[in-house]
Parts: C-alpha cells; structure tokens; sequence
C-alpha cells in the first residue's frame, strides 16, 4: 500500500511548492515556488529534509489530512494555527495539539488538522521524505493559472491522495526551532527603476511618503496595493514589453501599484517604477488583506548587502534547530544545564522574537 | 543609435535595454547578446529572458552583483552584430471560420477590408517570433501591416480559448491554453503550442518564423481529434534560407 496523505478537507488554497522554476521564463513560464521562502525552508529543516524540498503552502485557513502511511513526520512553519492530531472516528476527546516550529511524528489513522493561520497569510506543512509527485520542468512548484506542477497542477480538493516517498518515520528525538522572525519590516525597502521615468517627480516622492494598503484582490501573481495614486509622466503607462523581475512594482492607468510575487507572469506591458529587494519578499509574502505598507528607497549596493545578510539568518535560523526530549521526560532543571531553556520558552510565547 | 542602457530591477535582475519599439533590428540585437551572453556565462546568471527591445538577466546576488555583471555584459555589447537568428520556419494551420476566429468581422469592419482579405493578409505575412511571454507557450508575433495596428478590446474576454490566434497592435498572439484575453480572436490552431511530453515543451522560440495555413472547419476538426490523440506532429519547413538566417 503506498504511503499516502488523504486530504479531508483542502483548506483554501493549499498548493505544493518549492523553491520555484527558474529557467523556462524565456518560454513564458513563470517562476513560482514558495511566497515565504524564510519558513518554507525552516518547515523543511525541522523534519530533516533538504530546505528546498516540496511542502504543502498553507494560505489562511489549513487543511485537514489523514495520515495513510506507517508513520509519518510533519512540521509547520509561518502563520500560527491551532494544529491538532485527531483520531479518525474519534468524537474529538482523545486529540492532542502540537506546536507549530516543532516537528511531530505521526501515525496511520491520525489526522491533522490546521485550523486558520495567524501572524501571516502563509504557512509551511513539511513532511519527512517529502511527496512523491513528479517535478514538472525541475520543479514540484504548483501554478495553477497554467496547470503546471505540484498535485495534477491545481490547489487540494477534498479526496486527494498524495503519495509521500516515506513509507514510514524513525521514531528519534522531534527537533524545534525557537523562532522565526515574522515581523513586517517598518517600511519594504525597493530599488528605484527601471521605468522610474515613467513617473512625474511628485509621484515617486508620493510612494516614498505613504502608506498603502494591501487588497484583498491579491494573490500569488501580485499583491495590489491601495492608497494615493502615482500620475504619469508624459511618457504614460504603457511600454513595449520587457522583462519583470521578482517584486517588480507595475504601475497601470490607475496609478495604484501592483507587486509582481511568485507567480508573476514573465513579461509585461506596464511601466514598472522599482523593485522590492529580494530580502523583503518573505515578508511581503506573510501579509494579510488590509495590512499597511510603507516604502524606503535604498540603493542596489545596499539591497545586495540585505540579501546576503538573509543568507546568514537562514543559516543561523537552521543552526538555532534543536532536538527536544519527548514532554514526559521534560527536566527543567536538566534543560537548563544544556542551556536549552530559553528556546523552549520563546516558541511558547508570541513566536516573534 | 543611442548605446544600450543598463536599468536596475532591484537586486535579482538588470536590463539592459536597446530601444522602446518593435523592431526586427532591435530584436536582432537583443537575440545576439542573449547567446553571447549564454556563451559567456558569467558567473551567477540564472536565466535570461529576451522582449521586444530588452533583455532581462536574472542573477543571483549571493554570486554576482550589479556591479560585476555590467562589467561582464560591456564587452559584449561592443561590436554587437544584429545578425539574424537561425530561427526556424513554420506554417501553422488555422481556421478562420466565424464560429472560431470570433471578431473576424468586427476586424473586417474596423480595417475596411472583407473578411477573406483579412484572411488572406492576416496568414501569408511571415511573422517574427520576437518574444515568448505572459503564459507558457505564447509567442508574440510581429510583422502585420498597418490596418492591423488595432488597440486591444474595450472590453477583455474572461475566457479565450486555447488556440485561438489574436492581432492587435500590427502583432499577433497565439494562446497555448484557455486565458483571460483582450486581443481580437481573427482564428483557432489545433496545433499545440505547449506540450510537456516535449522537450523544449514550448514549439515555437524568439527568432522563429511564422505564417499561417488556412483550414476548413473539417480539416480543423479532424487535426483537433488528431492533437487530442497527441499523433498530430508538427515540423519546421525546411532549413533557413541561406543568407537570410545566420
């Protein structure tokens, strides 16, 4: 029998992805992959997977899951969510909840259930092994828009059955990672260009002085932004169609800005006035309709420096993954010996830290 | 002309941008620095992605920078030839009956011509396949003459069908799958432009030449049943002229 998750209910919009599909954008194929790449990997580490593996991307509301395997491990990265393991046919009494940024080990028969995500629209399902489902140009990424990758190319629906690669889990100690810093940046730094001169002077000062706020008409493609409008200069909005970079800040008739994320398309005919630098994507990705935005300028010097600085947080995030003894076997005194305790204690608090 | 121009896309891509038209020459010249570029494959390059007028390098700034980059790019661009691509020729069946090609008339009445001068027009110019974008598989196409420099639709359709071939602008786009769409539907291809048993999945490529082979509604049904049987094979006609292709 293969090892398999058998989803129960799809949450509302759960897609496999990694960390994307690049080298096909010449074709028209979109990139893709995770939206927060920061705890997409930390969901991988934490069952020792390989960071860039395919996991389940959670947006809002989870999905719930009956394990069809021996045994399975499992983490869950990103938005908080109420994660419980339930007994199938049980009547809800004999549930346990495990924390999120903390790996679990299940059994065949138990179901997982995430309930609704907070802190972040987008959280990280992992599975030890990873899923079983065939890379479509490199790539288990799912885009839906074009049917491409992840399971049969769409989001879950209720009744799926994904194949894991794992038939079963090694009982060993569950690791736990003491935080991830899900903190919005107070203001999305971007690099002015490349069609800056598309916009009247007043009109950059204008992006660099207010605060937007994110619709509810975004998506994976693109996070729509309202707030003041950015007038054209007489050179209008439209350009012949050249390339779009991730973070790529489009600009239509409208003036209200639109920031091109994993599932941007590859080329565009709107006038793009900056792009949001690549250490700010993540972030970016965690943000929930009606979150408020504010932009800084910085220089590509500078965004080239944050991007090697996010470099060194992942390392370090993935060096902070500690081992936990099962609960029974807690000894507050023998943590603190192993120095341990503080971890412990922060994924217990906002998870923010 | 003016040099190229260097412009930032923040911290993962730069442009480097020849022109702001469609033009077969500045095409040529995008073309060229993309395989002198590929040739060259200066460190960090993760894929670059050629348009109308620019080419987009995609980098990863933990192994190249800006800086670095355009140091590499420079000297490619001296002495930059626009010579042509070996693109490959193809002729690629359409139908044009009204019940696929849906503003065949409105197109008609908007140029003035009948709907089989359209026709006529629209499938026996050789067309440039000067870019691949906005869905997998969909090449934009240039070379209409002047009725066809048409702005898109006041009104987009929510749904194109896969297939459908589509002008505005003096171009023309072939959808590889069923889109949102704003062009004017002139015909349907049974072909399809986009098949992942193949690799490259994509048929078509910057560079290649296009023109257009009118069906019936009968031959366009049966090629249909023979693509949905994937026994409908396609090839390119013939090798490049010489002296027209590099």
């Amino acid at each position: 029998m293969t090892a398999a998750l058998r989803v129960m209910t799809p949450g509302l919009m759960t897609t496999l992805q990694d960390l994307g599909r690049p080298g096909y954008q010449h074709l028209g194929v979109p990139v893709s992959g995770a939206l927060d790449q920061v705890s997409f990997r930390a969901a991988n580490l934490l069952v020792g997977n390989a960071e860039g593996v395919g996991a389940l991307e959670i947006a809002y509301q989870g999905p719930t899951l009956s394990v069809e395997a021996d045994s399975i491990r499992i983490a869950v990265a990103g938005g908080r969510a109420p994660i419980d393991v339930l007994l199938a046919n049980s009547e809800g009494g004999s549930s346990r909840r495990i924390a999120p940024c903390e790996s679990a080990r299940l059994l065949r028969g138990e179901v997982l259930k995430i309930g609704a995500l907070s802190g972040s629209a987008v959280a990280y399902l992992a599975v030890e092994g990873g899923f079983a489902i065939a890379p479509v140009l490199g790539s288990q990424s799912t885009l839906t828009r074009a049917a491409i990758g992840g399971f049969k190319g769409r989001a879950l629906k209720a009744a799926d059955v994904l194949p894991l690669k794992q038939a079963a889990a090694a009982q060993r100690d569950e690791s736990i990672l003491p935080s991830i810093d899900l903190a919005p940046p107070k203001r999305v730094r971007i690099v002015l260009g490349p069609q800056d001169d598309h916009f009247r002077p007043a009109s950059l000062r204008t992006l660099l002085a207010s605060t937007y706020t994110v619709s509810p008409a975004s998506d994976r493609m693109g996070m729509r932004l309202e707030g003041p409008p950015l007038g054209h200069s007489s050179k209008g909005y439209d350009i012949v169609s050249d390339g779009i970079a991730l973070g790529s800040i489009q600009v239509p008739g409208n003036g209200l800005p639109i920031i091109l994320l994993a599932d941007r398309q590859t080329t565009g005919g709107y006038c793009k006035v900056a792009t949001v630098i690549s250490a700010d994507i993540a972030p970016l990705g965690r943000l929930t309709p009606g979150a408020s935005i504010a932009f800084a300028a910085v220089t590509i010097e500078a965004a080239e420096a944050a991007a090697r600085q996010l470099a060194c947080d992942i390392a370090t995030l993935a060096a902070s993954i500690t081992p936990v003894r099962h609960r029974s076997v807690i000894d507050p005194k023998r943590l603190m010996v192993e120095n341990l305790v503080s971890g412990v204690v922060s994924a217990r608090g906002s998870g923010e830290a | 002309m003016a040099p190229p121009r260097f412009l930032p896309a923040g911290d993962t891509a730069l442009v480097v941008e020849f022109g702001d038209r469609v033009d077969a020459h500045l095409s040529a010249l995008v073309l060229a620095l993309a395989q002198k570029l590929e040739a060259a494959a200066p460190a960090g390059v993760v894929e670059t992605v050629p348009t109308f007028r620019s080419l987009m390098v995609h980098y990863d700034p933990l192994q190249t920078s800006h800086a670095d980059l355009r140091r590499a790019i420079a000297p490619l661009l001296q002495g930059l030839e626009a010579a042509p691509i070996a693109g490959r020729r193809w002729r690629i069946p359409a139908c044009y009956d009204a019940s696929l090609g849906l503003d065949l008339a409105d197109v008609a009445q908007r140029t003035g011509l009948d709907p089989a001068q359209v026709v006529e027009r629209h499938s026996q110019t050789s067309q440039l396949v000067y870019m691949m974008g906005f869905l997998p598989g969909l090449p934009y196409l240039g070379g209409l003459s002047g009725e066809f420099a048409l702005p898109r639709r006041e009104n987009p359709r929510v749904k194109v069908p896969k297939g459908s071939i589509a002008v505005a602008m003096s171009m023309s786009v072939v959808y590889p799958q069923e889109s949102p769409g704003g062009w004017h539907i002139l015909a349907r291809t049974p072909v399809p432009l986009w098949n992942m048993r193949k690799t490259p999945p994509a048929l078509l490529a910057a560079g290649d030449q296009v023109t257009f082979l009118p069906l019936s509604l009968r031959e366009y049904e049966l090629m249909l049943a023979k693509a949905a049987a994937a026994e409908l094979v396609l090839t390119p006609e013939g090798p490049p002229t010489r002296g027209q292709h590099a």
